[in-house]
C-alpha cells in the first residue's frame, strides 16, 4: 500500500506488524488512547537493599527468559559499556530470541555482532544503527525485523504498550542501594537519563548498573527508588574519554561556514527570528558556526532565545552562560561542558524523552520550537530527509529526534552540502524516507536556499533580501550536473527492517543489501 | 595503444580512484571497485570504455578501486596510468587521444 509520501509498504510487512500505513504527521492529532502498566513486585520489607552481586545474580532474579524484552540507553554513545556487558551475561547463559529495545546502537556495540548470528538478538528497535550491527542487519543477519524510530517514537511505542520491556538496563553514572540514580557526580557522567525515563516506568523489572555507589538518598535522583527493583555495581559502565566525542571542533571548512552563513541569514530573515524564540540545532560543524552566527546577531539587536533543546553541547551552554539563552532543556549531552552545565547551571534542566518529544503525550518540547538546523544523508525534490540509510543502501546512522523536531517546528531547516564525494545530497528521490517532506521547511546548501513551495509564507517573508533562493529542482540540477544522474541502489527482496514514523505507522522499508551488478 | 607494462595512478583519497593497467590477454578486463558502485558503476563502466577506446587501448586489464571520483578524474586517472605503462611522459597527445 502506499503510503503518504509515496512509498510502497509490502501488505506483508503490514500483516507482520499489525502496523497501518504513515498517513501524514498530523493525523493522529487528538487521537485517545489507554496507557500501558507494568508488573510491579513490591517492596514493603524495610531491612532489605536492592544491592545484587553480579550481572548474573541480577538476571537471574528478574527471570530472564528466552524470548524476552530487554532495554537500554545510549547516553555513554561510544563509551558505553553496559550493553555489551549484560549481552554476553544473556549470551553465556544461553538465552536466546531477545528483542533489544535501545534508544540508539551504534559502534561501540560492534562486539556483540555475533549474538545476530547465533540467535540470541533476534529482534532489535533503535533510534538507528551504526557499526557493524547496522551493517549485519542490512546483510540480512537478523533473524526477525529492525525497527528504526525516532527518539519520540521510542517513548511512544513504550507508553502505548505498542513495546513492552520485560527487563531495562539502566546505566547509571551514580546510584544508591536502593535505586536513586543519578548522570552526574560519578566516573562516567553522561549529564541527563532522559531515554531511560520511559523505561523506568513502564518495563516490569527495573535494573539500574553503576560504578559508583553514594550513599542513600542519592539526591536530586533523575530516576528514582520506586521505579528501580535491584542495583548492580560493577568496576567500568562506560569510559568518559569516548562518551563526549559527538560535537565538532570549531569549523575552517569554508564550504560549511558558507551553509552556516545562509541558514543564519535566512533564520534572520524569518518572522520567528524575534526576543524569546526557541532553537534547537545539532552538533555538526556548520550547525555550530551557524549557531555562533546567530549569537552575533542576537547580541548585536538585543534578542534572546527562550529556550534551547535537544542534545546540548558546548557552543548552547555558552550562550547560556553569557545571558543569550534563558533555559536550555536537555536529553544528551554531546561534550564534557554540556555535561557539567547542566550539573551546575540551574537554568540547564534535565527532561525525559517523552517531554521532548513523544507525539502521543499531552505536548512535548518540539512542539514549541520556533526553529530546529538539521542534517541529512539525503534530502528529495519532494522535501523527504533521509538520515538512516547511507548511499550504498547500508544501515549506518539514526533517526535520533530529526522527525519529532521537524513535525514541531514552525521553520525547520536542514543544512546539507549538495553533494558528499561523488554522492548527491538532494536527488529526486531519496533512497529511504525518514523525515517526511511536509515536516521540511528549508534546505540550506553551498549553493543556494530552497523553501518548500507549501510554505509561500516563508517565500514572502524571505524575498528580497539577497539570499541565494533557488526551487530544489534546481539544486537536483546543479548536482547532478557535477556527479551525473545516480542510479537506484539494487536492494535484494527481503525486508529487513522498517523506518517507523513518529505515531508508529510505516514511513519506508529496508531491504536486504545485494551484491552491485553492472546492466550489461 | 599497447600496454606495455603494469602502472598505476591516482591515490585511495575520497573523491580520488586508483587506476591499475596490465597487458591484457586479448581484450578488456575491467573490474572495479567503487564506493558508488550502486549509484555510478554502470557510468563508470562507460567512462572507462570510453577512454580506453579514445586512447586506442582495446588489450588490457584495467582494475579500479574509486572513491567517489567525478568522470573527469576518472578519466584523467586512466589516461596517466596508460601513458605510464608505455613510458611517454612528454609530447602527450593532448586535444588528440586526450581529450
Amino acid at each position: 500500500m502506499i503510503n503518504a509520501v509515496g512509498r510502497d509498504i509490502p501488505e506483508e510487512i503490514l500483516k507482520a506488524t499489525g502496523k497501518e500505513v504513515f498517513q501524514g504527521t498530523h493525523h493522529f492529532d487528538g487521537f485517545e488512547y489507554q496507557t500501558a502498566s507494568h508488573k510491579v513486585k513490591c517492596v514493603i520489607n524495610s531491612n532489605g537493599t536492592k544491592l545484587v552481586d553480579s550481572i548474573h545474580d541480577v538476571l537471574v532474579k528478574c527471570g530472564i527468559k528466552d524470548g524476552m524484552t530487554l532495554s537500554f540507553h545510549h547516553h555513554f554513545r561510544n563509551g558505553d559499556k553496559v550493553l555489551n556487558m549484560v549481552m554476553e551475561e544473556v549470551h553465556n547463559m544461553g538465552i536466546k530470541n531477545i528483542t533489544i529495545c535501545a534508544s540508539s546502537l551504534g559502534s561501540q556495540n560492534d562486539p556483540i555482532v555475533y549474538m545476530l548470528d547465533d540467535g540470541t538478538i533476534t529482534e532489535i528497535q533503535s533510534s538507528g544503527v551504526r557499526g557493524q550491527i547496522g551493517k549485519a542487519i542490512s546483510e540480512g543477519r537478523l533473524q526477525g525485523l529492525a525497527i528504526m524510530r525516532s527518539h519520540g517514537a521510542r517513548s511512544r511505542a513504550i507508553e502505548s504498550g505498542e513495546t513492552h520491556i520485560d527487563i531495562a538496563f539502566i546505566g547509571a553514572p551514580t546510584a544508591d542501594e536502593y535505586g536513586n540514580l543519578n548522570a552526574n557526580g560519578g566516573k562516567a557522567d553522561c549529564g541527563v537519563l532522559s531515554y531511560s525515563a520511559a523505561d523506568a516506568m513502564y518495563a516490569d523489572r527495573v535494573v539500574a548498573i553503576t560504578d559508583t555507589l553514594v550513599p542513600f538518598p542519592n539526591l536530586p535522583a533523575q530516576i528514582t527508588q520506586t521505579y528501580v527493583d535491584y542495583v548492580v555495581k560493577v568496576d567500568e559502565i562506560g569510559d568518559p574519554t569516548k562518551i563526549a566525542t559527538g560535537a565538532a571542533k570549531p569549523t575552517t571548512d569554508q564550504r560549511k561556514l558558507l551553509m552556516a552563513k545562509y541558514c543564519t541569514d535566512f533564520v534572520v530573515a524569518t518572522p520567528y527570528f524575534k526576543e524569546g524564540f526557541s532553537y534547537q540545532t545539532g552538533v555538526g560543524g556548520a550547525s555550530i558556526a551557524s549557531t555562533k552566527f546567530l549569537a552575533e546577531i542576537m547580541r548585536e539587536k538585543n534578542i534572546h532565545m527562550s529556550f534551547g533543546v535537544g542534545g546540548i553541547a558546548k557552543p548552547m551552554c555558552d550562550l547560556l552562560e553569557e545571558g543569550l539563552i534563558k533555559t536550555l532543556v536537555d536529553t544528551q549531552d554531546f561534550d564534557q561542558d554540556a555535561i557539567k552545565s547542566v550539573a551546575t547551571n540551574p537554568n540547564h534542566h534535565y527532561i525525559t524523552a517523552s517531554e521532548y518529544a513523544d507525539p502521543f503525550n499531552k505536548g512535548a518540547y518540539v512542539n514549541k520550537l520556533d526553529f530546529v538546523i538539521l542534517a541529512a544523508l539525503e534530502v528529495d525534490t519532494h522535501f523527504n530527509c533521509n538520515v538512516v540509510v547511507g548511499s550504498d543502501g547500508v544501515i549506518t546512522g539514526a533517526q535520533g529526534g530529526h522527525p519529532d523536531t521537524a513535525a514541531g517546528a514552525k521553520c525547520t531547516i536542514v543544512i546539507a552540502p549538495i553533494m558528499q564525494g561523488r554522492i548527491p545530497t538532494i536527488c529526486t528521490d531519496c533512497t529511504t524516507v525518514t523525515t517526511p517532506g511536509e515536516d521540511v521547511d528549508v534546505v540550506v546548501t553551498d549553493y543556494g536556499i530552497a523553501i518548500n513551495p507549501k510554505r509561500t509564507d516563508l517565500i514572502e517573508a524571505t524575498k528580497d533580501k539577497g539570499l541565494p533562493l533557488k526551487t530544489i529542482e534546481e539544486l537536483r540540477d546543479i548536482a547532478y550536473s557535477i556527479t551525473g544522474e545516480p542510479e537506484k541502489v539494487q536492494f535484494g527482496d527481503r525486508v529487513v527492517g522498517i523506518i517507523e514514523g513518529r505515531d508508529g505507522t510505516i514511513m519506508d522499508v529496508v531491504r536486504q543489501i545485494k551484491k552491485f551488478e553492472f546492466n550489461n | 595503444m599497447e600496454i606495455k607494462k603494469p602502472a598505476v595512478a591516482g591515490t585511495m583519497e575520497s573523491s580520488d580512484c586508483q587506476v591499475t593497467v596490465e597487458p591484457g590477454e586479448g581484450k578488456i578486463d575491467f573490474t572495479l571497485d567503487s564506493a558508488v558502485a550502486h549509484q555510478f558503476g554502470n557510468q563508470i563502466k562507460k567512462v572507462t570504455l570510453e577512454t580506453l577506446a579514445n586512447l586506442g587501448v582495446d588489450n588490457v586489464k584495467i582494475s579500479i578501486v574509486d572513491k567517489g571520483a567525478l568522470d573527469c578524474t576518472i578519466k584523467a586517472r586512466i589516461e596517466g596510468a596508460v601513458f605510464r605503462s608505455v613510458d611517454q611522459y612528454k609530447d602527450l597527445p593532448w586535444g588528440g587521444a586526450i581529450k
